[in-house]
Parts: structure tokens; C-alpha cells; sequence
């Protein structure tokens, strides 16, 4: 069988791989944003209770590895609890709970290369904190971090594909299965590779298209 | 009648103390000029006064409002302070006309139009009608800090706090924001000013006070300063700067 003839009987299950690893990435991203923004925000928090929150969920998250993470949440929670859960599901959390720890760094590190006297401007406008937060300090630390946030982007798109050890359909997972049917590993992890390489590259293209669009301030301001 | 009251103010970072037992009152329309050397509190003593440091004893009243007491709303005794700042502390992220308009907004006492329109007029009246769509870093170190004291002009405020606002400028812009502040005083605003600029002290100021070490050293009308110091610390420092 040639190569254009395994990719077209292979091509289906392959996309509809593609099509789980960018909804797990999309899901995922945006939860573990929210995330980020969240725990970023407790992390330079003066009260030391929330940022020891912060702390301990941003140094288990880094401090393990992923495929741990995922083993834990879908085979021992639900082992542990009786809690029914899917793979996708545990796979969804794994992966917001894991970038939501990398992007609180990011938004931590963001807001506080903010000067601090954009705060002060604000406070003495009679702004409160939290106002003074969104209108003037995350507008200016959204636009520093944005080449780091697209980074960890990319990492998670591709370490969707780890969440495949619990059995999640993504792409990879897909990959594998094509493969132990028909024995063709080589075309089919260069055809896998590709298709990652494919995304991330639209996807740093895009990021790199928005971080142009938002630099038209700050470009000259130090 | 007084518009600030500042009773035995004591502000302490970490082991030493910055200020130690300030007592000053400041009466309405009044400028008042703190002068002293660098490290003196001065810079401190200012930004107590809208609780961008927060006493360590001592009360500081404004406008009524005990900001000394942790009961009071802060926030909403700030909107009764204009405080301008040396770096200009504009939002680059928006244009001149979205920085005065913001806070108006955003606490919802104006509405757009309103905002917009006094903003304007504000602007005209700093000369920087022209600049309203700019963004700060289009504008020249005087045009920033004259956006500035036009946002915070934006508030109403009845008391204008200045920390250093000529120091991060070129010397030929200088003047054109001391104009402004010379318009301000004249039109009775109550100031106090962090500042080392003289010929303003005399031409404008009511009262200048000299502080070294964290306390009042003296205080007199400008010119009575500046010819006769009394005290010896305050002789060095003139001579240093004079």
C-alpha cells in the first residue's frame, strides 16, 4: 500500500484525533487562564494565607510530572472516591490544572513588571484596587505577557497528546491505534508529527500577528 | 478652615524612622513648598497625606475625613486629593483624553459626553487641547506631566498634592509646567509640593518648610526663608542649593 493510499484510508480516524486534541486544547486553555488569572492574582496577594494557597497549587502542578498528574486524576480519584469520571474529563482537568499552574507564573510575572506607579496613579484617583487592577495594570501586563502566555500555549497543545496514556482518542492515541492494525509506524508518526507541527505553526503565526497588534504603545514607552 | 491637619505624623520603615512627629496644618487655599535633602521624608510625607504610605502614628485629617483611621473608605477621600508624580504615572496604554476621562467614568460621576467635555476643557486649559487622541509616549516629558495634573484635575479635587513634578524633566520644559501649577495656586487650589524649584517657592508658595532628618527643622513665607534662614541646617542647605 503507498503512502497516499494509507493516508486516505488512515485520514479519517486521524482527524477526528486532530479534532479531540484541539477541543481538549481549546477547553483546557481557557480554564486553565481563568485559572491563572486566579491563583497570579493570590500569588501577590498581601495576605499570606491566599498566596500559601497560590503557592502550594503552583508548586505541585510544576513540581510533578504530567503523566503522574493525569494517572492520578483518572485512575486515583476516581479509584480513591468511586467518583465516575471519563478519561476525557480527567484528561481536561489534568491539563487545565497543569497550565493553569505554568500561566499564575506568567500572569504573576506579568503584573509585577507593571511599575508600580501605575498602581499608585490609580489609587490616587480614587480607583480601588480590584478597578485599578482592570483598567490599568492587566491591560499593560496582558500586553507583556503575551509571548510567554502564546508559549505555554503551544506546550499544552502538544502535551494534549500525554493525556493519551489514560486512553483519550486524541491524536496521538489515534496514531497508535492506526498503527497496531496495520504495522505502518513510520509513516504514521511522521504523518502525526506533521499534523502537530502544522498546528503549532498556525498557531504561533497567530500569536505572533496578535502580540504585533498590541505593542503599538508600549514599543517606545521605556 | 484647615484643609489638612497633620498631628505628631510618625512614619517608621522597618528600624528607622522616616518621619518623626510632623505637625502641620495647611489652610484652605494655601500652597505650601517642602523643601529638604534627599532622604529628609519629604517625598514621604507627601504620600501620606493620600495614604500611598500609611502612617505608622499619628493622624492626618483631610476634608474631614480621619485618613489615618483604617475605618475610613480611602478610596473615597482620594477622590478629594490630586496627586502628580514625578515619572507622570500616565496609563500608556491609553490615549491623554482616556486617562483624564477614566477615573470620572469608572466611578460613574460623569458620564461619557460629561467626562469627555471636561476633559477637553481641562486639556485646553494645560494647552494640550491639540493632544487629546495622543498616546504619552507621543508626548514630550512636559506634555505628559501636564496631562497629568490635568487628570487628576479631572477629580475636582480641593487639595493637589505635587511630589517632584519638574524633576524628571528637561530643563526647557520646566516652565511650562510650573505655568500650570503657578495657574492653579493662583486660582486659590490648595497645594502642597515636594520641590526644589525656588523661583516657584517665591512666586507661589505661601509657606515653605524645610525638613530634615524626618522633622520640621523651620518654616516661613519664601522669601523670608530663602534671605534669612534661621536655623543652621537650614543655611547648609540653602547654601548647597542656592
Amino acid at each position: 500500500m503507498s503512502y497516499i493510499d494509507l493516508l486516505r484510508e488512515s485520514w479519517p480516524r486521524l482527524l477526528q484525533g486532530l479534532v479531540i486534541t484541539l477541543e481538549l486544547t481549546v477547553i483546557s486553555l481557557i480554564v486553565a487562564t481563568c485559572l491563572g488569572l486566579l491563583f497570579g492574582l493570590l500569588s501577590i496577594s498581601k495576605n499570606k494565607f491566599l498566596r500559601g494557597i497560590a503557592g502550594f497549587y503552583i508548586s505541585i502542578f510544576r513540581g510533578t510530572p504530567m503523566i503522574v498528574q493525569a494517572m492520578f486524576i483518572y485512575f486515583g480519584i476516581t479509584g480513591a472516591t468511586g467518583i465516575n469520571m471519563s478519561a476525557y474529563t480527567a484528561g481536561l482537568i489534568t491539563l487545565a490544572l497543569n497550565a493553569g499552574a505554568y500561566i499564575s507564573e506568567i500572569f504573576r510575572g506579568g503584573i509585577q513588571s507593571v511599575n508600580p506607579g501605575q498602581m499608585e496613579a490609580a489609587r490616587s484617583l480614587g480607583l480601588s484596587y480590584s478597578m485599578s487592577m482592570i483598567r490599568v495594570i492587566l491591560p499593560q501586563a496582558i500586553r507583556m505577557m503575551t509571548p510567554a502566555l502564546i508559549n505555554q500555549y503551544i506546550i499544552t497543545l502538544k502535551d494534549t497528546s500525554i493525556i493519551s496514556v489514560i486512553g483519550v482518542r486524541e491524536l496521538t492515541q489515534s496514531g497508535k491505534l492506526i498503527i497496531a492494525s496495520n504495522f505502518r509506524s513510520a509513516e504514521i508518526w511522521f504523518t502525526v508529527g506533521l499534523m502537530y507541527y502544522i498546528t503549532v505553526y498556525i498557531l504561533s503565526k497567530a500569536g505572533r500577528l496578535i502580540e504585533r497588534r498590541m505593542s503599538y504603545v508600549q514599543s517606545k514607552n521605556k | 478652615m484647615y484643609k489638612v491637619k497633620i498631628s505628631n505624623l510618625v512614619k517608621s520603615f522597618g528600624t528607622g524612622n522616616v518621619l518623626n512627629g510632623i505637625n502641620l496644618n495647611i489652610k484652605e487655599g494655601e500652597v505650601v513648598c517642602i523643601i529638604g535633602p534627599s532622604g529628609s521624608g519629604k517625598s514621604t510625607l507627601l504620600r501620606c497625606i493620600n495614604a500611598l504610605e500609611v502612617a505608622s502614628g499619628g493622624t492626618i485629617i483631610v476634608d474631614d475625613y480621619e485618613i489615618t483611621n483604617p475605618q475610613v473608605d480611602i478610596n473615597r477621600v482620594r477622590r478629594n486629593i490630586g496627586m502628580v508624580f514625578q515619572q507622570f504615572n500616565l496609563f500608556p496604554h491609553m490615549t491623554a483624553l482616556k486617562n483624564i476621562t477614566l477615573a470620572p467614568r469608572a466611578l460613574k460621576l460623569l458620564n461619557k459626553e460629561e467626562a469627555e467635555e471636561r476633559a477637553f476643557s481641562l486639556l485646553k486649559r494645560v494647552g494640550l487641547e491639540s493632544k487629546a487622541h495622543s498616546y504619552p509616549h507621543m508626548l514630550s516629558g512636559g506634555q505628559q506631566q501636564r496631562v497629568a495634573i490635568a487628570r487628576a484635575l479631572a477629580m475636582n479635587p480641593d487639595v493637589m498634592l505635587f511630589d517632584e513634578p519638574t524633576s524628571a524633566l528637561d530643563p526647557e520644559m520646566v516652565g511650562e509646567v510650573l505655568g500650570v501649577m503657578k495657574s492653579l495656586a493662583d486660582e486659590g487650589m490648595t497645594m502642597v509640593l515636594v520641590s526644589h524649584e525656588m523661583g516657584f517657592a517665591r512666586e507661589a508658595a505661601d509657606r515653605v518648610i524645610f525638613l530634615d532628618d524626618g522633622v520640621i527643622v523651620e518654616e516661613n513665607e519664601a522669601n523670608e526663608l530663602f534671605a534669612n534662614p534661621q536655623n543652621e541646617r537650614t543655611k547648609n542647605f540653602l547654601n548647597m542649593i542656592l
